[in-house]
């Protein structure tokens, strides 16, 4: 393993503007010793392909409190499909009910991470599950 | 006498209390509120000697308005029970406003989706998955007259979370009354329009502070002309305080922001005296009971303080503090969501215990999803337990003159104040969030409360404590999938059906306003009633005044 840290990009997709939780894990991830890029509130999943890409990132962390994930998660990870890119960590957090994890799953979000999560369990799984070395 | 209980106390604490200490020890080193401030053991009237009755605290209704707004609170009219909700289209929410007015709710409060507050038309390529989600989706006039549809607007009061596109929706609001033969001068409602805390909190902005400044001082000189009985704005601490906040803050940040809007009214030429009194304010009810009931009392008497003091309001009604209250959404947990009805349950009695002028329970299942009508009931049920059952509202204030109470209330007044010096001396709260301070100091508190939550050291049950394996069964109130879509086409019928060269004329209009310097409320008024969609002027007034781009704090 390199000694290079890991790159995260914590991601608002949609127009959603409840940031406390991105916020707060990404600053729980570079107090891990992580390198952190937030992009801001209201990107489209071309902005955030496009700023991982250009940001070289191991790990997409993204978040939606306002139910439109289904709608944007997968929109993400078939970008990244299509960009031939196949070695980024793809997680999300927010309101998700249920029901819709299989579906997240499926479309390639590796983890999705509910209210009450402790900070510590999200820096272990990104830790633990980066794909590039 | 003084003397004489202090010797007294030195003595309790010698015999009784160190004697118990050294068997027993105390579950902590020690105890401190959510802003901070240290908790004693005992609260006497040592604490609480310095207070003057009459200056400090006075009377319900008159200034300082410590002890509340009106002469008789509850007794007279309890405070309105008004619950947020909006979701899909103007039709289902049309459905469930009736269902709740049916169930005894007394005003009406209405949550657009995202689009409509970021001033988009549903079928805009940024809506997309966003149509009905959080609100409900109103595009332009045709949407806004069914949502209202058989509520007679002379008789309830509406309040609508919409902060940058306020004055479109003040518009539709107003047109539809007009057609239900309702004159705008007997509405009575309440438009959030406090775009600073847009900027702190919530994300809901859409120009840059200067001519968003003016959209607000706008709609505060045309409500004060035509619209004598309306809430032109609410200056929200509610989402600082879910940002992260402390009470403290809240407090603080909020009425720096009141601050703000002030002055700019009062550079614009308007009398103080003739805008203040239609000020309201909101504020969330979260999670350490006592602080909070003296939070709301402190931000009372320190807004009368700051608009005479340095405002010179002369009118007692320009410095009333009046308040509406959501329970904090930030304490509900996905973990046995059953829970939350006791949570909420807490901070509706501390709320009104605060002296409320309205209140919003949350439901039981927001921490999972939008809530289910069951669950919105019981938060409703709630309330009128509280109300009818508890007898606490038979007394006004009811918890003025505890030792802690007042001594809390002092220090929260005097804390919030420090921040808002701080904040003058940057230059005020527009300075203040240009320069990130303000996010910053929100964050901060965010973390921190995580890392406690996290090591332990705060106790959430269920979450970190108390926890049970658990199967997830809830019944999720789920979004028509085909809202979105239904949406899309009776927009896209509309802009066939009306008149587009009288709504391009009106367009023109407005962009000429903008250019110059006229209050713009007739020019949208106009447009609205052409069946204009809040895109198209949104995107008008995004042409003129440009879109606002977020410094990036971490």
């Amino acid at each position: 393993m390199s000694s290079r840290k890991i790159r995260v990009l914590v991601a608002k997709p949609g127009l959603d503007g409840h940031d406390r939780g991105a916020k707060v894990v990404a600053r729980a991830l570079r107090d891990a010793g992580m390198e952190v890029v937030y992009t801001g509130l209201r990107q489209t999943p071309e902005m955030i392909v496009e700023a991982a890409l250009q940001e070289d990132v191991d790990c997409i962390g993204m978040s939606i409190l306002s139910g439109a994930h289904m709608a944007l998660f997968p929109k993400v990870t078939e970008l990244l499909k299509k960009e031939g890119v196949d070695d980024i960590l793809v997680i999300g957090g927010g309101i998700i009910p249920e029901d819709d994890i299989p579906a997240l799953k499926a479309a390639g979000i590796s983890k999705l991470f509910g209210p009450g999560t402790p900070l510590e369990e999200i820096v272990e799984f990104v830790r633990n599950n980066v794909k590039k070395a | 006498m003084k003397e004489k209980l202090q010797k007294e106390l030195k003595r309790w604490e010698e015999e009784s209390v160190d004697n118990t200490l050294k068997r027993f020890p105390e579950r902590k080193d020690e105890f401190i509120t959510s802003s901070g401030i240290q908790v004693k053991r005992l609260y006497t009237p040592i604490d609480s000697d310095e207070i003057d009755y009459s200056k400090d605290l006075g009377f319900p209704g008159e200034y300082p308005f410590t002890r509340g707004v009106q002469p008789t609170q509850y007794r007279g009219r309890l405070w309105t029970m008004r619950q947020y909700s909006g979701f899909a289209t103007a039709k289902e929410t049309n459905e469930r406003f009736r269902f709740l007015l049916e169930q005894g709710q007394t005003g009406l409060s209405v949550a657009f989706d995202l689009p409509t507050q970021i001033g988009y038309d549903s079928d805009h390529p940024l809506a997309q998955g966003e149509v009905g989600k959080v609100g409900v989706a109103i595009s332009s006039l045709a949407d806004m007259e069914v949502l209202f549809e058989r509520i007679p607007l002379d008789k309830v009061s509406t309040s609508m979370t919409i902060n940058a596109p306020a004055a479109v929706l003040l518009a539709m609001y107003i047109v539809v009354a007009e057609k239900q033969g309702v004159p705008m001068e007997k509405l009575r409602g309440t438009i959030q329009n406090d775009i600073l805390k847009e900027y702190v909190a919530r994300g809901t902005y859409i120009f840059p502070p200067e001519p968003s400044m003016r959209l607000i001082t706008d709609t505060f000189s045309f409500c004060s002309e035509k619209m004598p009985l309306w809430n032109t704005i609410s200056i929200s601490g509610y989402h600082i305080r879910e940002a992260g906040s402390t009470a403290v803050q809240e407090v603080a940040f909020t009425l720096a922001d009141g601050i703000a809007y002030v002055k700019a009214a009062i550079d614009i030429g308007l009398d103080v005296d003739k805008f203040a009194s239609r000020l309201s304010f909101f504020f969330g009810s979260a999670s350490n009971f006592l602080e909070e009931v003296a939070k709301f009392r402190a931000a009372r008497r320190l807004w009368a303080r700051i608009m005479r003091e340095r405002f010179h309001a002369e009118d007692d009604d320009s410095c009333r503090l009046r308040f509406h209250t959501q329970t904090a959404g930030y304490t509900l947990t996905a973990q046995q969501p059953d829970n939350n009805v006791v949570r909420v349950t807490l901070q509706a009695l501390q709320a009104v215990l605060g002296g409320t002028q309205s209140l919003h329970t949350n439901s039981r299942d927001e921490a999972l999803s939008l809530p289910t009508e069951d669950s919105v009931q019981i938060a409703l049920r709630t309330q009128q337990i509280i109300a009818h059952e508890t007898g606490v509202g038979d007394t006004i204030d009811p918890l003025a003159g505890s030792y802690y109470i007042e001594t809390l209330t002092d220090e929260i007044e005097k804390r919030a104040m420090e921040y808002i010096e701080k904040i003058d001396s940057m230059g005020g709260a527009p300075k203040a969030i240009e320069s990130g301070f303000i996010q910053r100091e929100i964050h901060n508190s965010a973390y921190e409360f995580q890392r406690s939550v996290d090591s332990g050291e705060q106790v959430v049950v269920g979450v970190n404590k108390f926890t049970v394996e658990e199967e997830q069964s809830f019944d999720y109130l789920r979004i028509n999938p085909a809202a979105e879509a239904e949406q899309i086409k009776r927009l896209q019928d509309l802009r066939k059906k009306r008149d587009d060269s009288k709504v391009k004329k009106m367009l023109e209009n407005l962009r000429s306003c903008a250019e110059g310097s006229v209050n713009l409320m007739p020019a949208i008024l106009e447009s609205v009633k052409e069946y204009a969609t809040i895109g198209e002027i949104c995107e008008v007034l995004r042409e003129v005044f440009e879109e606002y781009k977020a410094p990036d704090i971490l």
